[in-house]
This record gives C-alpha cells, structure tokens and sequence, in this order.
C-alpha cells in the first residue's frame, strides 16, 4: 500500500537507510510488482515529455475561446531584454509556466501534474533549472520521483482536483510537489523537503477554482506562474533552513479541512470568483 | 489505489485531467465492460461536467472513450465527426443525477444484438475515475485494475462459486466488494485480481446456478 503520509515515508527511509526519492520508487515497484528498472524507466518517460511538450509551444497558436496562447512567447521576448525585476532565471519559470498552460489550453499534449491545469508548475521549476545549470539527467529523474511520491501522499490525505477542493489542490498541490522536487535537486534532506513542500501549501491554501466560462485558460494559465515562483520560494525557505510550524501531514489534512468548506461556486463550477466578474460574463456570452 | 504515476501523468490532451482526460476514461472503461462498441449510447453529465463540460470537450472526449481511444490521442477533439464515420449513434444531454458527485457521466450503452449497459461513473482529477453504478446497481471500483464483475442472485453460494473458480485458475483476488439490492434480490460482487481472468473461467461462472451476468475489465489487453 502506498504511504498515507510523510511520516510513513520517512520513517522508510531512515529504517533503511535510503533517501526519499528511493522510498517512492522501492513502493512503487512492490506495489505494481515490477523491476526497479522498469519503474525508472516510465518516470524517465514522463521526464522526457515535459521536455518534449514545453518544445512543441507555438506562440502564434490561441485557444478555442481565444483567450490565452501567446503568453509565453510575450514573456520570453520580455525577458530576453534582460531587465525582469525577478531576474533571468526566475523569468525563465515563468515564461516555461506559462507556456505549459497555453499548451494544455490549445488541446496540446501535457504531462498532468497532478493535472492538465497545474500542469506548468513541475515543468517550469525543473526544465527551467535543468536547462540552466549542469545537472545529470539522472537528478531530476529522482526529482520526478520526490514530487510523485508527496503527490501522492496529498491524494491519499485530501485531493488533487479544482472540482473537489478547489485550485488550492490543483496549483497548490503542484506548488507543493514542485518544492519539494527542486529541494531535492538542492541536495536538501527529507526533512527539508517537507518544509519546502508544507510551506508551498500553506501560501496557496484556500485558493479558490474560478475558470471564465469553466475553461481551464483563465485564470489557470498564469496560476501556473504563481504556483511555480511560490515552489522556488518555498524551496529557498527550507533550503535556508526554516521549518514549517505546522508539520506537512497536518497541513494536508488543513488543505483538505479548507476543501470541505468551501462552497461549490469556488470549485472549478465557473461560478463564483473572477468568473462571477462582470467581464468574465461578457467573455463567456461572447464565446457560446 | 493511485499509482505514482497517476499523479505525475497521465501524458494526456488538455485541457482538464477531470473534465477531459477522466472522461475519456469513463468512456474507455464504458466500452471495455461492454466488450466492444455500441451502436448506440446516450450519455447524460451531471454537475460541473454540464455546467462546463462544453469548455472542456467533455462530450469529445466521452465518445472518444467510446469509440476506444486514450486519453493522449490527438485526435479526441474530432472524436464526434469519427463516431459518425464508425456508425457510433449518440446522444448527450444535461441532467441532475441523484446523490451524484459534481463530475459524473452515466452512459446507456446498446448493441445491434440488444445487449445493453448501463454505467454510472465520476471523475476524481488527475485522469483517475471511479465507477459507482452499473445496471442500477451501486459499486465502486477505479478501473486500474482487472475488475471481475459478477450479477448474480442474492442467495448462498454464490460468493464461494466465484472464489473458488478463481481459484482453480490460479487467480489472486486483491480487493472484493458485495452489494445488494435487497434480501434475495438483485446482488453485483466486483473483484479486483491480480491476473487476468481468462475465458474460460468466466463461461465456468455463467454456467452456475443463481448467477447471471459476468463481466470482466482486462487493463492489460492493448486495443
């Protein structure tokens, strides 16, 4: 049975000896009874579709409703003048986020993580720093296994999509994943990842789902952006050395507590939010 | 239970893992209980997959499912002009599902012989799904893994004919749930095994007395 929570999984690795990302893998490998080898094999596959999908943005291309799609290229264009007030590497996130989510929303192929609508956040954080630093391939496999691993841990605790629990468990959960993965990168310890991981959550938490129209472009596309400078954010926290008050369980659980109680009109219905706005209504009556 | 690679994946067509890629899914699983494409389906979606179902090619990608494709096949947004060239009929409409969660599809599948099936499901994000009624009757099973299901009559008997076929065919059974209707009445047992079920059990089991209808979800068969 796969771990129901971080403690679980700690508790692995230090019976064993091993480190976070090999405590998800060795599970997975049990739990499918397959090779470890093939186990590394597939998430090297999902690795090499994130690079491949973040390739294939075309920034001439909009979405159905016409909404987003040339995002990416005007944050790449903006950047390359090389004057961001967050600097290179962290415009680099953001235009990889962006790119991502128009991706998704122009039917493109995507590796969800854990959705097609956070599906930026991972991508933006780990392409972007494998890009940009000489890290081995193998690094960011592990990385893979880090940000699964908790994900999977949040799906177990409370959920991971808009219409349960709201954006807070789509971007906020891939935030949280996101953090921890490039903790780990950082030669963090587990420890250090479920600060980064508790800490990402924790900002995004109560984050309402309000797509304009019910389609995952607005304002999804730049969440992914929010999402993925959070993760960063978080990350350097826990790499610092500051905890989370809270421990990481217990702040899933808070997550899925907030879920609950949120009302149906925030929960990916196109209801409430920015898509309550009266210039969503005006959108939406324009485009069916 | 999801796997680790339900949360990093599936590598799917945008632009939702709930409304686009699980209802795939639905579909795909609809049509895999079915045991091949019907003639004709009539599909209603409740909740969150009415109301913006439209945005999300969840309709699209329903018929999609039908029609046998995955949730990474480019060719989902045009899934309803293939369905006609298939000579799939199908008709898709709103309506409010009792007790439904927000992200459910039910589809009424027929065949030319008559056979029909009817399949209640909801999708949880990250493409995962769970299927909560089939022929009128509550389950509840995620279709990830090879899924026995067994309608049988509600009497003694039946759940040891079951166990001990599978058995003798060197089945491990991972997870069984019963239902029933009512004392005696309508029974559905679903079981999750760890290997295929093969033929020739499943004609052993709608030979015996009291059950009625077998079917059985191969995840590993390759369409």
């Amino acid at each position: 049975m796969s771990y129901q929570s971080m403690e679980e999984a700690y508790a692995r690795c230090e019976k064993e000896g091993i480190e976070f990302w090999k405590a998800v893998q060795l599970e997975d490998a049990e739990e499918r009874d397959i090779k470890l080898d093939d186990s590394w094999k597939q998430m090297k596959g999902m690795w090499q579709a994130m690079l491949d999908s973040i390739d294939t943005y075309d920034p001439a291309l909009m979405s159905r409703s016409g909404l987003v799609g040339k995002e990416g290229g005007i944050m790449e264009e903006y950047l390359a003048k090389g004057d961001t007030l967050c600097g290179d590497f962290m415009a680099k996130v953001m235009a990889n986020a962006l790119k991502m989510g128009c991706n998704n929303a122009c039917m493109k192929r995507i590796v969800a993580a854990p959705t097609a609508g956070a599906c930026g956040v991972l991508p933006a954080v780990l392409v972007t720093f494998y890009r940009e630093y000489d890290v081995p391939e193998e690094k960011m496999v592990e990385a893979m296994y880090v940000a699964a691993g908790v994900g999977q841990i949040i799906a177990a605790r409370a959920y991971l999509a808009g219409a349960s629990g709201g954006c807070q468990a789509e971007v906020g959960s891939g935030s949280g994943m996101a953090a921890a993965a490039i903790c780990h990168v950082k030669g963090g310890s587990k420890e250090q990842l479920g600060h980064a991981c508790a800490m990402a959550l924790k900002n995004l938490m109560g984050l309402v789902c309000d797509p304009v129209g019910g389609l995952v472009e607005v304002p999804c596309v730049k969440r992914n952006v929010g999402g993925a400078v959070n993760a960063m954010a978080a990350a350097d926290m826990a790499l610092a050395g500051i905890v989370s008050q809270i421990p990481v369980d217990q702040v899933i659980d808070a997550m899925k507590e907030v879920g609950d109680r949120m009302d149906v009109s925030l929960k990916e219905t196109g209801v409430g939010g920015v898509a309550g706005s009266l210039r969503a209504q005006e959108v939406v009556k324009k485009i069916f | 239970m999801a796997s680790i690679f339900d949360i990093l994946g599936p590598v799917m067509v945008g632009p939702s893992s709930s409304h686009t890629a699980g209802a795939v899914r639905i579909g795909l699983i609809g049509r895999q209980l079915f045991g091949k494409q019907p003639k004709k389906a009539v599909v209603y979606l409740h909740g969150s997959f009415a109301a913006t179902g439209k945005g999300h090619g969840t309709d699209k990608a329903l018929i999609a499912g039908l029609l046998g494709m995955k949730p990474d096949d480019l060719r989902i947004p045009d899934s309803f002009e293939i369905a006609k060239e298939m000579g799939m009929d199908f008709l898709i409409e709103p309506k409010e599902l009792r007790d439904a969660h927000p992200n459910t599809a039910r589809i009424m599948m027929e065949a030319e012989d008559g056979k029909t099936l009817e399949l209640q499901a909801y999708s949880i994000g990250g493409g995962r799904i769970r299927v909560s009624m089939l022929d009128g009757m509550e389950v509840n099973f995620s279709g990830e893994t090879n899924t026995l299901i067994v309608r049988n009559q509600d009497q003694p008997g039946c759940i040891t004919d079951v166990s001990t076929v599978l058995n003798l065919c060197g089945i491990n059974i991972a997870t069984m749930q019963v239902f029933r209707a009512k004392r005696g009445g309508s029974a559905v047992m679903v079981v999750e095994t760890d290997q295929v079920v093969p033929k020739s059990a499943i004609e052993m089991l709608e030979g015996r007395q009291g059950i009625m209808k077998v079917t059985f979800l191969n995840v590993s068969e390759k369409e």
